[in-house]
């Protein structure tokens, strides 16, 4: 983990409330997609944490929903401003044990950090395939980023709006996979379990104070005991979840 | 340049600035930043005899100038801190540091501090009677003088080191404690705890934080802190560390002259993680701003004339 100042080169609306933000600056901390930058905001007392979407040697993309003040605030950011960010921070997910195939779920955004993760792991020379789940087709956003890496791509929404109707879950059974990496709300983490084939890793979100391991604030109690989502994940073993435990 | 050094139950410190318990881990979060032994000492996260998950998530919430928590003293049990966490911390960090104890009866305070008590490096005991967010326990010792000075008299017994009590603000007067904890052999008294707040999703119409009520610290309670300590300060004659909302040298100055020893920065850790190293690096600068030569003079300026 660094304390690095970061330059915004642009941050664009590109679904309803969900913008990408890409920054320049040292990367190098970067050790494994899935991790997360802690953003300091002008008028905001904690950081606020966001996964990172891509990265290269100079340059971060982050995909983040406005949910509240702190993200309105970072909606609003000029090209050219600059930011105070700690990188990197967690875990990160881990491609060795993916097998040739690995299944990537996401669900609405929690989706960013799964793209960093399907280029590694098509850059290791595995196929991944990738389900990708909405509400609707407006908010739609990544399905040709994630085509454009040559994977095979799955759309999912709850209306039926757009790709494959319902959750999910609805496409799992459209490939055979050797192992499946998950971003996305509870319940959709929950489907998924009930349906999983295969071992699998799932990267979680809690409301974090410090994002590095100091408060205790985002704990999560696993099968080998309490864990902090922000230092020893956020991502976790399908084994190590207490599955029946999780609200 | 004038001197930072500062003593505190007799124990001498480089500067006056500890990490405040639970904001700072075991301190290895930190070193992976910066050389930790700049601090002046560390209060390491709130031990139990027991291990503890503590309370259900979310158990953070944002407001103006500061945040509420309710983690509720999630720790490994004082045998597990004793033999995996302290030996970490030591590896990056090689001066006395403040162990923080809590406990939901006296014998589990005199149990952790008996565990603890082994550790050479532990050079004072901060008793926390004033955990906000635990049932049944914690918070019930501080509101209450027989059972402050209780728990004060039984940790005396078993323990040499010097023995702080941290006082919570949730209180009608909070020198009664005080003088309670006095008279029971306390040697110190570290204050304020934080101030039991609580946020309300106006989205989901609900407290924010799964335990509803939670620990409300950071810049927005320092002028209740700053009024605590100047008032601790008159009624007993202990030593004070003085904590709530510090966050640079001037506030660092400011509760020093209201009566307070040795400060803690609590919050402050958590939002900028280099708050304390910052603040130390800026105390000469301050001091010399305002004719200070030696730090430990100030203490309770504010009082005289």
């Amino acid at each position: 983990m660094k304390q690095e100042i970061f330059k915004i080169t642009s941050n664009e609306n590109i679904a309803p409330s969900v913008y990408k933000m890409v920054l320049a600056g040292d990367t190098s901390d970067i050790t494994a997609p899935g991790q997360f930058v802690n953003i300091k905001l002008e008028g905001f007392y904690l950081r606020r944490p966001i996964s990172i979407c891509d990265y290269d040697g100079g340059s971060l993309t982050l995909i983040y929903k406005t949910v509240g003040g702190g993200t309105e605030n970072l909606s609003l950011k000029k090209s050219g401003e600059m930011l105070d960010l700690l990188i990197s921070l967690g875990n990160g997910f881990d491609t060795r044990g993916s097998g040739d195939n690995p299944l990537i779920i996401g669900g609405g955004v929690g989706i960013p950090p799964l793209y960093a993760l399907c280029k590694k792991l098509i850059s290791e020379g595995k196929k991944p395939a990738v389900i990708l789940g909405f509400n609707t087709k407006s908010e739609i956003f990544f399905e040709n980023e994630f085509k454009n890496l040559g994977c095979e791509v799955f759309v999912t929404t709850a209306d039926g709006s757009h790709g494959i109707k319902g959750f999910v879950t609805a496409a799992m059974d459209k490939t055979d996979y050797t192992y499946i990496y998950s971003c996305g709300p509870l319940p959709m983490f929950k489907a998924v379990n009930a349906n999983a084939k295969t071992s699998g890793q799932f990267s979680f979100e809690e409301r974090m104070g410090c994002g590095f391991g100091a408060c205790m604030g985002c704990s999560l109690m696993t099968r080998n005991g309490a864990k902090r989502v922000c230092k020893d994940g956020p991502v976790f073993e399908r084994e190590e979840i207490e599955w029946e435990a999780l609200k | 340049m004038g001197s930072t050094e500062v003593t505190l139950c007799g124990v001498r410190l480089d500067n006056p600035v500890i990490p405040a318990s639970g904001t700072f881990g075991f301190g290895y979060e930190f070193a992976e930043l910066y050389d930790i032994n700049c601090l002046g000492s560390i209060s390491f996260k709130g031990t139990t005899i027991e291990p503890r998950f503590g309370n259900p998530t979310p158990r953070i919430a944002e407001c103006e100038a500061g945040m509420l928590n309710s983690v509720g003293l999630q720790n490994p049990g004082a045998e597990k801190v004793l033999t995996e966490e302290l030996p970490r911390l030591k590896k990056v960090f090689k001066k006395p540091l403040m162990a923080n104890v809590s406990g939901f009866s006296v014998k589990d305070y005199t149990a952790a501090v008996e565990i603890l008590d082994r550790e050479d490096a532990i050079g004072w005991f901060e008793i926390n009677i004033s955990c906000p967010n635990v049932h049944g326990g914690g918070l019930a010792f501080g509101t209450s003088c027989e059972n402050a000075a209780a728990v004060t008299a039984a940790v005396k017994k078993v323990t040499k080191k010097p023995v702080l009590i941290k006082l919570s603000p949730n209180v009608t007067d909070i020198t009664e404690i005080a003088k309670a904890c006095e008279a029971a052999g306390a040697d110190g008294l570290s204050l304020i705890n934080t101030l039991l707040g609580m946020r309300i999703d106006l989205k989901t119409k609900k407290p924010v934080l799964a335990n509803k009520a939670g620990g409300f610290s950071g810049p927005a309670i320092k002028p209740v802190a700053v009024r605590m300590v100047y008032q601790v300060y008159e009624a007993v004659k202990i030593p004070i560390v003085g904590m709530g909302g510090i966050s640079t040298a001037e506030d660092v100055i400011e509760m020093m002259l209201a009566g307070a020893s040795a400060v803690e920065v609590g919050a402050a850790n958590l939002a900028e993680p280099f708050a304390c190293k910052n603040i130390i690096e800026d105390l000469p600068r301050v001091m010399q701003k305002y004719g200070i030569d030696n730090l430990k003079d100030i203490t309770g300026g504010a009082h005289n004339g």
